[in-house]
């Protein structure tokens, strides 16, 4: 998890190139890079706080619990740049847990169809969010409201609240398993891998492109944009499936951690949300960065065991948790606005 | 303008669910919770004889309840009857265990007894978790039997999804279609128990199964010992594979549930009397990736010596925690679900598995048919609880069954078995 920080500073310290994205890039880091010293900080207290010491192999174990979350605010931050929400990737996460266990019914063989499928389904989910918020002019914080009921009443439906089958074994390895015998670590879980493959293919799509680029430019200003040249519901729609196809990663990231459950996805999308505001992204869109919302979820994550080394009572944990956020969130818009 | 505002809305509403999520019940864990007896009914049949439901500290001394903390869940007198419930010899045939009844006072029944074939009606709670799939799974085998024999022509189920309305409108509707017999699983014991005493004054008999209502209307409620034995079985079996003094990290659903909480105030009194260190109790939420991650952070923390949990629905969880941090799996009280049963068969982990057999569903329907048949019935109808032990493991872990699958279903020699359960 570490590894990260150092990952990031570079592209802090990165000159600003002429183009006006590489601009955008530059201050959003540069504004929200308060979220990287916010997670160092927690990371430190996490260490501190555990009996045995800052163990790297502890801290690599949490990646494996933070990576779906990771994934989700990575694309979650496309539909937050253009200016959307996606509240249906909760409920996708959910669709693919449930799914990939009825589906291969711990058929290693169908292991890899089924996922095919569900990545199909993933697009297609995406796809009619961004049709209906661009086309049908619904706010999209509706049409995904109203996804997220549809999946989730549809994945009801489909195992009458009892899940049938099991998660194949090769399936779960992504999620729960790593490359052995690795120096130090010990283990290096896949899904440390799977953030990092991720992250940069993110990072590059929306830092490094033309359609990265445009993507702020619409949330910015649609209409400047359209002006411009952009095509605004292309631009939107494709955000929406980077998203959907974002939660279907993390549906089976979690699949592996965490095994079959009917209702494994339950509060993601807020998180997500969440994550990417820690780290910097505005609401309404225009604004964001793929690095620093991946800081955000860790830290999200990392706040959550950093409460229970505190030895909080278990009431008290999520109403301090909240306040942390609040005030994570203040403090970087404070830096913000001092620059 | 109106776009900062919206943001602004938004931000709030994003913040308070997120952090809301954490703490607010989700609503599946507790309807995956299989419910107990409700206190106030089951206290009736037979008063504990050493134990008066009294709060004074010398009359609790000595008591295999004693050492819990008064709580508005937790009455002592009826924990004690329940933890002496467990190895009090039941009436009925030994290898039948739904048709068994401990300490059974019988009713006359004489008034209901009509001819058949019969139309039995079903007001259900919701079939919204694996061990309700497994029950009224049961339940239709059951009621096949008895069709095949003549008995039922007919069976009508409504099921209420969970809702306390829906259920009691649906109790209504039941009233206007001339059954024979109702048989109610209410979905929570004070909201369905007006709707249960109309029905009683309808004149037709009632049979209430699972969870209790607070009124002795019915003819029969069919129930399983309860909450407190199954929690006091799981934690009885640490507290004799630690030593005293030892941490054991008690894993609950969520707080709050009346039918959770009996299971963990008896727990928690035998771990006191053990001198045991409780870990926790954390909430799982039915969460297997949050479980996994509360194991992980305990094991940070120091030793764990045992897992006690109130359900086995992340059982599994837990054990994966201990799997990935390359701990040896310490003592493990579960449930009866088959993918904990395979763990244990698999990994020979020194675990226990207190049931809430779903077998219950079918002596509901039995019950039903004994009232119109002018049989005696137990008033209160409370059946056994067995425990699935390494003894008794292998007899009941089928690594052909589903994972979801819960074995003390009565319904291994049913036709049909074990297809229809592994749809």
């Amino acid at each position: 998890m570490s590894g990260l920080t150092p990952a990031a500073a570079p592209q802090v310290g990165q000159p600003v190139t002429a183009t006006s994205g590489g601009a955008r890039l530059w201050r959003s880091l540069g504004g929200s890079a308060s979220i990287l010293v916010i997670l160092v900080v927690v990371l430190a207290i996490v260490g501190l706080l555990n009996p045995r010491g800052p163990e790297p192999v502890y801290y690599l174990s949490l990646l494996k619990r933070a990576a779906p979350l990771a994934i989700l605010a990575a694309g979650q931050l496309f539909v937050l740049v253009a200016g959307e929400f996606d509240l249906s990737v909760g409920s996708i996460v959910t669709a693919v847990v449930v799914g990939s266990a009825v589906l291969t019914n711990g058929d290693e063989s169908r292991t890899l169809p089924v996922v095919g499928l569900l990545l199909a389904f993933g697009i297609v989910v995406g796809l009619v969010n961004g049709l209906l918020t661009t086309k049908a002019g619904v706010p999209s914080f509706i049409v995904t409201l109203g996804m997220l009921l549809i999946i989730s009443g549809g994945v009801l439906l489909w195992t009458a609240g009892a899940p049938r089958g099991s998660i194949t074994n090769n399936l779960r390895l992504l999620g729960r398993d790593g490359l052995k015998n690795v120096p130090v670590i010990d283990q290096l879980p896949y899904a440390a891998i799977v953030i990092l493959v991720v992250g940069l293919a993110a990072f590059v799509l929306l830092h490094r492109t033309n359609f990265g680029h445009r993507v702020f430019a619409v949330g910015g200003n649609a209409r400047a944009a359209a002006l411009a040249g952009a095509n605004v519901a292309v631009v939107k729609t494709a955000a929406f499936v980077v998203s959907g196809v974002s939660a279907i990663i993390a549906g089976i990231l979690l699949a592996g951690f965490g095994g079959l459950s009917n209702n494994a996805g339950e509060g993601y999308e807020f998180q997500a949300i969440s994550a990417c505001v820690l780290g910097g992204a505005v609401l309404g869109g225009g604004r964001g960065s793929v690095v620093t919302s991946i800081a955000g979820a860790l830290t999200l994550v990392a706040i959550f065991t950093m409460l229970n080394f505190l030895h909080l009572p278990v009431e008290v944990r999520s109403a301090v948790q909240g306040g942390i956020i609040i005030a994570a969130v203040a403090y970087a818009s404070y830096r913000q606005r001092t620059g | 303008m109106s776009r900062r505002l919206a943001a602004l809305f938004a931000t709030f509403a994003i913040l308070a669910t997120a952090c809301g999520s954490a703490a607010s019940p989700t609503p599946a864990p507790s309807a995956a919770a299989p419910s107990a007896a409700a206190p106030s009914v089951a206290a009736s049949a037979s008063p504990a004889p050493s134990a008066a439901a009294s709060v004074e500290p010398s009359a609790a001394a000595g008591g295999a309840c004693a050492g819990a903390q008064a709580s508005e869940f937790y009455n002592q007198a009826e924990c004690e009857r329940q933890l002496a419930a467990r190895t009090a010899t039941a009436t009925g045939p030994a290898d039948s265990l739904w048709l068994q009844a401990i300490a059974p006072v019988m009713v006359d029944t004489a008034k209901f007894k009509k001819d058949g074939p019969y139309k039995v009606c079903f007001s259900n709670a919701g079939v919204n978790n694996p061990w309700r799939v497994v029950g009224y799974n049961d339940m239709v085998h059951e009621v096949d039997i008895q069709k095949k024999a003549g008995v039922i022509k007919e069976f009508v189920h409504v099921d209420a999804g969970g809702q306390d309305n829906k259920q009691i409108s649906d109790i209504q509707d039941l009233l206007t279609q001339k059954c024979d017999v109702l048989i109610v699983a209410p979905n929570t014991t004070a909201a369905l128990t007006p709707a249960v005493e109309k029905a009683c004054q309808a004149g037709i008999p009632i049979v209430d199964f699972d969870r209790g209502v607070t009124t002795d209307c019915p003819v029969t409620f069919v129930h399983p010992i309860g909450g407190y034995a199954f929690g006091a079985t799981g934690a009885e079996f640490i507290a004799s594979k630690v030593p005293s003094g030892a941490s054991v990290l008690a894993l609950r659903i969520l707080p709050g549930v009346d039918v959770l909480e009996t299971r963990w105030s008896a727990a928690k009194a035998i771990f006191a009397q053990k001198g045991i260190k409780i870990l926790g109790p954390e909430f799982t939420d039915g969460d297997p990736a949050k479980t996994k991650s509360i194991v992980a952070d305990y094991l940070q923390r120091g030793a764990i010596d045992g897992v006690w949990m109130d359900a086995g629905a992340t059982s599994v969880g837990a054990i994966e925690g201990f799997e990935d941090a390359n701990v040896a799996v310490p003592p493990i009280a579960g449930e009866d679900q088959n993918d904990f049963l395979k763990k244990w068969s698999d990994g020979k982990l020194t675990a226990i598995a207190p049931t809430y057999p779903t077998f219950q569903w079918r002596t509901a329907i039995i019950a039903a048919v004994d009232i119109l048949q002018g049989k005696q019935v137990p008033k209160e109808w409370v059946l056994p609880q067995p425990t699935v032990t390494s003894d008794n493991l292998a007899k009941y872990f089928n690594p052909a069954m589903p994972p979801l699958f819960y074995p003390m279903c009565g319904c291994q020699t049913m036709p049909g078995f074990p297809a229809d359960w592994q749809k």
